[in-house]
Parts: C-alpha cells; structure tokens; sequence
C-alpha cells in the first residue's frame, strides 16, 4: 500500500511515511524517528507506548497541531479521502489544514475536563464546527445538534447546559458528539478513557466502536493500555522511544509478539484471572550504549 | 484462619457540599455508609470502586487522618478513634500510608534523605548516625542509592519517586500499611517493578496491606481479599479469586464486565 505518484492511486485512508520529529533548536534529537504505519478506511490503528514514546507526537504532527518549540524533519503524511482527494498533510498551509480539521479529520483529547469550554453550552460547542465548516444554522443546526447528542447517548434535553453540570463520562460522551459533527473519515483519540472509571471506559469504546463502524471511519487510537488495543484495535503499532518496534493485525501482535520489548511490555500487564505471573520489564535486547541512555533519561525525565 | 489485625466496624462519614448553580444550598453526601472491614495479619485487602464510591475516604478514615462520624477503627484490639493525640501519634508508626501522586505527595524542597527519615526523627528512633544507615538500607531495599539521599524529589521519574513514598512509609517498620492507588499514575511497565516490589517487601517485614484501586487487573495481581464499595456501601467482599469467579452483587458483575481486554489477551 503505496503511494504510486503516475495514478495516485493509495489504498489507506491515512499513511505516514518515515516521519520524524525533533526540537527545532535540537534538530539530531528525534523524537519520533522514522514512522511509518497507515489506517484503512473503517479500521482502528492502536498506537501503544509508555509515556515518551512518542505516540502523542504522532497523533498531533497528523492534525498539523505540533508545539512551536517542535518541527516536522522529514516525511509525508497522506491523507486520502473521497472528497478531499489525496493530500499530504505536511505540505498544506494553515488555512487549508484549519479546513480539515473538524471536518474530514477530528480529535479526541484525553482530558474531557480541560477540553471544554466552561462558559458555553454544550449544545452550541458540538454546533460550532457545523457552522463553520457546513454553515448550517437555526432550525437545521438545532435537528443536528439534538441528534448527535442522541447518537452518544446523552438526552436532547441537555443541550444547554453546561460542561460542569456533567460527569466525566458525559464529557467525553459530549466530545465525541463534537468530533463527529461533520463525520469525518478520520479521527484521532489520543488517551480517550484513560481518565475514566473501568465501567464507563467500556461505554466509551463500545460507543466509539459502534460510531466506527455506522460511519465508516478510520480511527487512530492512542493508548497504553494491552486491554483496550484488545478490545478495539484492528491493528496495533507498537513504538518505544519515538520509533517503531512492532506492528502488524491485533492478533499478530497480541497474540505472537515477535519483538522482545512488545512480549515485555505484554508480560507487565496483569491478567484478569491472576494465572499470568508478572515480570518486570528486560530491557536485555537494548545495547549497553542505548541502556545506559534509557538509565539517564529516566534520570531526568 | 490469620487473625485481624485491623477491624473497622459501622464506620459512617457525612460531607456537606455545596450545590446548587451558585453553591448556595447544601447537601449531604454520605461518604461511607456503614462499612465494616476486616484486615488479616499479613494479608492485602484491596478496596475497588468507581470514583465516588468512597474508597479514599475509607483509607483516610482508617488512618484517622479524617474524623469519624461514628464507628470505631480496631488496631489489634485498640479503638484509634480514641486515642489521644499523643497517643495516636505514637500508634502511627505501625500504620502508614502511600499515596496515589508521586508528584504531590513529596515535598519539593527537602532532600530524599530527610523526607525519608523524618518519621525516624519524629518518633526519636536511634541515634542521628543509626537514623542515617536505616534510611540507607530503606533506600537500597526499594532499589535506589545511597547518593540518592542527597537529591530532591524533582530529579526522579515517576517510578522512582513511588519508590521514594514506598520506603518513608516503610522505614518505620510498620504493620499495615495502607496504599491509596500507589500505581495508577505510573506507566504498566514501571507498575509492574512497583506491585513487585510491595509483594517482595510484604514477605519480607510481615506487612498487612489496604490497597486501594480501581484496576481489577491490578486487584486479582496482588490481593488476597477484596471489598467492593459503591456509594459508600460495601455491597461484596471475600476472597478475591471467589469474587472474581462468582460474583454476587450486580455492580460487582457490571465492574468485572467492564475490563478491558478480557477475551483475546488472556485467551
């Protein structure tokens, strides 16, 4: 699955290509170094990682929302859509990524508490990006915004009110409505439940899950946890330290792990039923020089 | 049959909160609604429960780090919520705590070498010169160094500073020790070097455990019993592997429904 540039004809809807990422005042320094994965159209892509791996990283440099101090160093990111055609990411002005953004490409953020504006309604946040990139308004823009709220779950009534009037689950139930206003083909949930209890972690992901499906979208999903890839990845990317390790279908990687740091990193996760014994992670497969940058690193994170 | 080292009996704790649009009224939010526990010498109890449901309160509680409304608090047959301050305070160095934020729970501006040892200073333990080998020895034990008494909290990740509460809570030797969430702010593979460590350390000084949690995973990993709170009620508890394979109470079922994962890693 790549590009070909005679036809341009690409089958996945999203494909990175040998991205990296650095500081601009220390441009050898790559925090992501040289990623490449791609998301199919209806298909979930798990990005998994401890935290530093640069899975976080990855998600933002697709939506064009890197940190000033940051730079793009190399790489494509291509994105092919119906409507939009194909379009590498990197290379678009503000103005045309601003366009997308919302619109063929949502986020999820972790935080449900941070992400909302505590001074307006819920109603008119999930509106806004209906306005602008649809221009829907008034009676049309009301019928919508009832029924996406429908869609997640929360009752029409609720439109206006305010995100402190909500539970943590509700907020979040309230960003996705907003990040699906405009059904996008893509969207990116970086963390999504990690701040939610277990039993509506679950909601969550069978509503995200349910979403995909009904709408067809290719979704890049950021987690740490084993538990959830298990339960929505269709495929898994495993980075460490800001490059890949790992990557292949849900049961090839869950299932027979081939690189030691993922059969590691799968040996910390306790299991349900207390069979599995737990071992700390073996960093053995690194070399001395690279261990003993880990060590220093740990240091001074 | 161990017996219990710390029972808890018909514990009750109200708070007023505010509410209302403007917080101008108030209601009555019951906390812990009469909970009873039972803690088996050398044994870990988890506590699990959604946010809300009153597991912190219980640990605090517990500590009497919090008043009681009612109920009374048995450490070996002693009623805490009676003590005296001076007292309590005595009684202190057997129960400890470790705390859910190794970033907020460490005093920013004192070295590692006096955040752990301020207990021993406190409780008059030793000499300077003896205080100084224990904290050495409590910091080698939980994997840090010697050189590490000197630096302060900040120059530590996440892992580290964990092991930094694991050890003040430790030196002073004491015999139920109450964990608030000690992993959920870590990263899975530096909780498994932390849930490790504390099963090690367990063994080794006859620790009876309170842990705290809202990851099952974690729960059935290191606990022997478990308790189940939601809205301030137990509504289930026994032994953690009965619980897990029958369970009785309908929000118990809902909870262990809800881990992640369940089906394709573990099969």
């Amino acid at each position: 699955m790549t590009v070909d540039p005679n036809n341009n004809q690409i089958a996945s809807l999203l494909q990175l290509e040998h991205v990296s990422i650095s500081p601009k005042k220390m441009p050898s320094r790559l925090l992501v170094n040289d990623v490449s994965f791609s998301i199919e159209v209806g298909k979930t892509t798990c990005v998994v990682g401890e935290s530093g791996s640069g899975k976080s990283l990855t998600a933002l440099s697709v939506m064009g929302l890197l940190s000033k101090q940051l730079q793009l160093n190399s790489g494509k990111i291509v994105f092919n859509d119906k409507q939009s055609g194909v379009l590498d990411l990197t290379s678009l002005d503000d103005e045309s990524l601003r366009k997308l953004r919302g619109d063929k490409i949502a986020m999820i953020f972790q935080e449900p508490m941070t992400s909302l504006n505590p001074v307006l309604s819920i109603g008119y946040q999930i509106g806004e990006s209906l306005t602008t990139h649809q221009g829907l308004k008034g009676e049309r823009l009301k019928n919508k915004i009832t029924s996406l709220l429908e869609m997640v779950g929360i009752p029409a009534s609720r439109a206006h009110s305010y995100p402190d009037e909500l539970s943590g689950g509700q907020r979040q139930r309230v960003m996705i409505a907003m990040s699906i206003a405009c059904e996008p083909s893509l969207l990116i949930a970086d963390e999504p439940t990690t701040a939610l209890d277990v039993t509506v972690q679950a909601q969550i992901l069978k509503l995200l899950n349910d979403l995909k499906t009904r709408m067809n979208m290719g979704m890049l999903f950021i987690t740490h946890d084993f538990g959830v890839v298990a339960d929505i990845a269709d495929n898994v990317v495993v980075m460490f330290r800001g490059q890949i390790v790992e990557s292949g279908s849900r049961e090839q990687v869950l299932g027979n792990p081939q690189h030691p740091y993922t059969k590691a990193l799968l040996d910390c996760v306790p299991d349900a039923e207390g069979k599995k014994l737990l071992k700390p992670i073996d960093y053995a497969w690194l070399a001395d020089d690279e261990l003993q940058e880990l060590a220093d690193e740990a240091m001074h994170e | 049959m161990s017996e219990n080292i710390l029972t808890a009996r018909n514990l009750v704790k109200t708070y007023t909160q505010r509410s209302g649009r403007f917080g101008f009224g108030y209601t009555q939010v019951k906390a812990l609604n009469d909970v009873s526990i039972n803690l088996r010498s050398g044994s870990t109890l988890a506590v699990v429960g959604e946010s809300g449901s009153g597991k912190s309160t219980l640990a605090r509680c517990l500590l009497q780090l919090q008043p009681l409304d009612s109920g009374e608090v048995l450490f070996k047959g002693q009623d805490l919520a009676k003590l005296q301050p001076a007292a309590l305070r005595e009684m202190r160095r057997n129960l400890q705590m470790v705390f859910q934020d190794p970033f907020a729970s460490l005093n920013p501006r004192m070295r590692v070498g006096e955040i752990v040892g301020e207990g021993l200073l406190i409780h008059g333990l030793g000499s300077a010169a003896e205080q100084q080998k224990k904290v050495i020895a409590m910091l080698k034990r939980v994997g840090l160094t010697e050189a590490d008494m000197q630096k302060y909290p900040h120059e530590f990740s996440g892992g580290q500073r964990q092991r930094i509460g694991i050890a003040r809570a430790l030196v002073l030797h004491p015999q139920v020790v109450v964990c608030d969430e000690p992993v959920s702010a870590l990263d899975v593979s530096i909780q498994a070097q932390i849930l490790l460590l504390l099963k090690d350390l367990q063994q080794e000084m006859a620790l009876s455990y309170i842990f705290i949690s809202h990851d099952l995973r974690v729960v059935r990993h290191i606990a022997d019993d478990i308790v189940v709170m939601y809205h301030g009620q137990v509504v289930e508890q026994g032994k953690v592997a009965d619980v897990y394979a029958e369970p009785q109470h309908s929000y118990t079922r809902n909870l262990l429904a809800a881990i992640p994962g369940k089906k394709v890693v573990n099969g």
